[in-house]
């Protein structure tokens, strides 16, 4: 039986891009300060999730036609391929790269190859939790 | 500095990773999970050769300083172990394509395994005590879901105790790395190996030994800790049954192996006799089990917790004999392992039944499937030239030349156990009156048989072929007795 939650669909409609936004956020801050992919990440799934809540499950299905598991195989090749790349450049596994840039808005810029293992990280917990929960949610 | 020693960690990773994009493509995932096998066995045969040629490789992630980084070590123990482990992963893989079932292969079945792969592979590779932690939580969270696949009943049950005792054995492994870490301020195992013996207050460390032990014991399953063991191995099918057997437990057996000679060694008459009884101990309660039951798959799981009984003996003796010993046994013991597991399955698929009492009379229909296993039963008991007649001579020798002489004789007794309860399998499923079997094609029947009969004949080879592979064997044994030359490896690069 549906209730009237008329309150609660609208407020997730600003909601979920101010936590969206905030992940974004946090997903940049953690390259010198704390935050970073695992959170990022985890932020992200709570918007999702909070979506799945106010709406259901098929809409937000029909909003975002994601196949989360592959989206974690995809944050997983991601994080690997940044990781192995040291391997072509013959230096220990993990090694990462970096330097400092001057970009146009950003300024004078420190750009890590650790960068894109974060975002792989980023993937991996989106696909995993939204795996865990979509899981679950249909199972009820 | 060489990366060489991660791609047995990398390769299956890959792979397992691009398998599960398309966990319905059957053909592709039986296609590529064999050459993701393949790839590694041959990666790690690489590897030996590099290690056997060049001496110990170390490598620390990250370009950071050794005692800093997480350094990978592959010693000629650990390049053995990863070798063996990703051959019975690839033969695993063949036996599974007649046996597990299209519904399961089609539900990330590869990737788990090869997920497991990458966990037993990177906890023997790793020179990190906490790196050790994390490969082999990598590997639990595979075999989670490698004893739940395909949701059986008596799965469900049983991984319920397997979750249960896994989750408190890992955490107090935390704990347990912690108190180390706060006694010792350093988690790298050769910088550990440097500080342990400079610590005058060797109390403290000999309790973080014990609790290692503990820890190390619920995943080797020593006594008293094996009593999650024999269910939870019971429910999975053959295949994963098979690839837990004779991988599984010897994760815990190479860790109490490596900081057991490596830097637990402080107080030695202590932790190594306690090792030594615990030894005894678990030899006889799974020779208990394995007389008890009159299932095939029960008997072979009870011989995995003799075997554990067995290698650990070895170690606990700390001398050179015993040391070589107990690293012949436990290869011995991992192919012998995943060899008995392949036939007491067919056995069962042709009965239907994992019931002795319910079989009979084999050895006329199929005479050759008959014989393999009684030589893979007479390999498990110890019989000469077969494979575990080496192992387990230098162990009984390095009893005897060590304090626990009387351990020697439990095993030498133990060892008949064994033989009776491997060849009470062969006496009432091949011998007696032939009961009805449920008929197998032939082209499945080969399918199964193929991958076992290779791996029986790896076996006798390991056995006949001694003299050839003790050269590895004596070395990776003085790598053990000489935590120097591990040490230099790692902090010297």
């Amino acid at each position: 039986m549906r209730t009237n939650d008329v309150m609660l669909q609208t407020a997730t409609k600003v909601v979920t891009f101010i936590i969206l936004m905030f992940a974004v956020h946090i997903f940049f801050a953690g390259h010198y300060t704390p935050g970073g992919g695992f959170v990022g990440g985890l932020l992200t799934t709570s918007a999702i999730v909070l979506l799945m809540l106010a709406f259901d499950l098929e809409t937000v299905k029909k909003i975002l036609p994601i196949n989360y598991v592959s989206m974690t195989a995809v944050g997983l090749l991601l994080a690997l391929a940044t990781a192995a790349a040291s391997i072509i450049f013959d230096v220990p596994f993990f090694t990462h790269a970096y330097d400092y840039y001057d970009l146009p808005l950003f300024g004078n810029t420190s750009l890590h190859s650790a960068l894109l293992f974060d975002v792989g990280v980023y993937l991996v917990v989106v696909g995993v939790t939204m795996t865990i929960i979509q899981t679950i949610g249909e199972d009820g | 500095m060489s990366n060489l020693l991660l791609f047995p960690i990398i390769i299956p990773f890959f792979f397992a990773i691009i398998l599960m994009i398309f966990p319905k493509r059957l053909k592709l995932q039986r296609i590529l999970a064999a050459a993701a096998a393949g790839v590694t066995v041959v990666s790690a045969l690489f590897l030996l050769a590099k290690v056997d040629a060049d001496g110990v490789q170390a490598v620390t992630l990250g370009s950071w300083p050794a005692p800093f980084g997480i350094s990978m070590v592959s010693d000629p123990l650990s390049a053995l172990l990863v070798v063996t482990s990703s051959l019975i992963t690839l033969f695993v893989i063949f036996y599974s394509f007649p046996t597990i079932g299209v519904k399961r292969e089609q539900s990330y079945y590869y990737p788990a395994v090869l997920f497991l792969m990458v966990g037993v592979n990177g906890a023997f590779t790793t020179g990190d005590i906490f790196n050790l932690f994390v490969f082999v939580e990598v590997l639990l969270m595979a075999s989670y879901t490698l004893i739940v696949h395909g949701g059986e009943k008596p799965q469900l049950r049983e991984s319920i105790k397997y979750l249960l005792v896994n989750i408190i054995s890992s955490a107090l492994f935390v704990a347990a790395v912690a108190f180390l870490y706060s006694v010792t301020g350093t988690l790298n195992m050769a910088d550990l190996a440097v500080k342990i013996p400079q610590i005058e207050e060797t109390g403290i460390l000999t309790v973080i030994a014990v609790m290692f032990l503990v820890v190390f014991g619920f995943k080797a399953a020593i006594f008293p800790l094996y009593f999650w063991l024999p269910g939870s191995y019971y429910s999975p099918p053959i295949p994963i049954l098979a690839l837990f057997g004779a991988l599984l437990t010897k994760v815990g057996v190479y860790a109490i192996m490596r900081t057991y000679t490596l830097f637990f060694t402080m107080n030695i008459s202590f932790t190594h006799e306690l090792l030594g009884i615990i030894a005894i101990l678990t030899i006889l309660a799974g020779c208990v089990g394995a007389l008890a039951y009159f299932d095939v798959k029960k008997i072979i799981i009870y011989n995995i917790i003799i075997a554990v009984g067995v290698i650990l003996f070895g170690i606990a003796q700390l001398n050179q004999p015993g040391v070589d010993g107990s690293i012949y046994y436990l290869l011995h013991d991992m192919l012998i392992k995943a060899a008995l597991f392949f036939l007491v399955g067919i056995v069962a698929v042709l009965f239907g039944t994992t019931d002795l009492r319910k079989m009979g009379g084999l050895i006329k229909t199929y005479p050759v499937l008959g014989w393999t296993y009684l030589v893979a039963a007479f390999g498990l008991a110890g019989i000469p030239p077969l494979s575990g007649f080496p192992g387990k001579l230098l162990i009984v020798q390095g009893g005897f030349e060590g304090p626990q002489f009387w351990g020697s004789i439990v095993i030498l007794a133990t060892s008949l156990i064994v033989l009776l309860s491997a060849v009470r399998i062969f006496i009432y499923a091949f011998w007696g009156e032939p009961v009805e079997t449920v008929p197998l094609k032939k082209s499945v029947f080969n399918q199964m048989f193929i991958p076992t009969v290779i791996l029986v004949a790896i076996t006798v080879v390991f056995g006949v072929g001694a003299e050839l592979f003790m050269p590895f064997i004596s070395g990776a044994g003085e790598v053990l007795l000489n935590p120097s030359i591990y040490i230099d490896a790692v902090l010297k690069e």
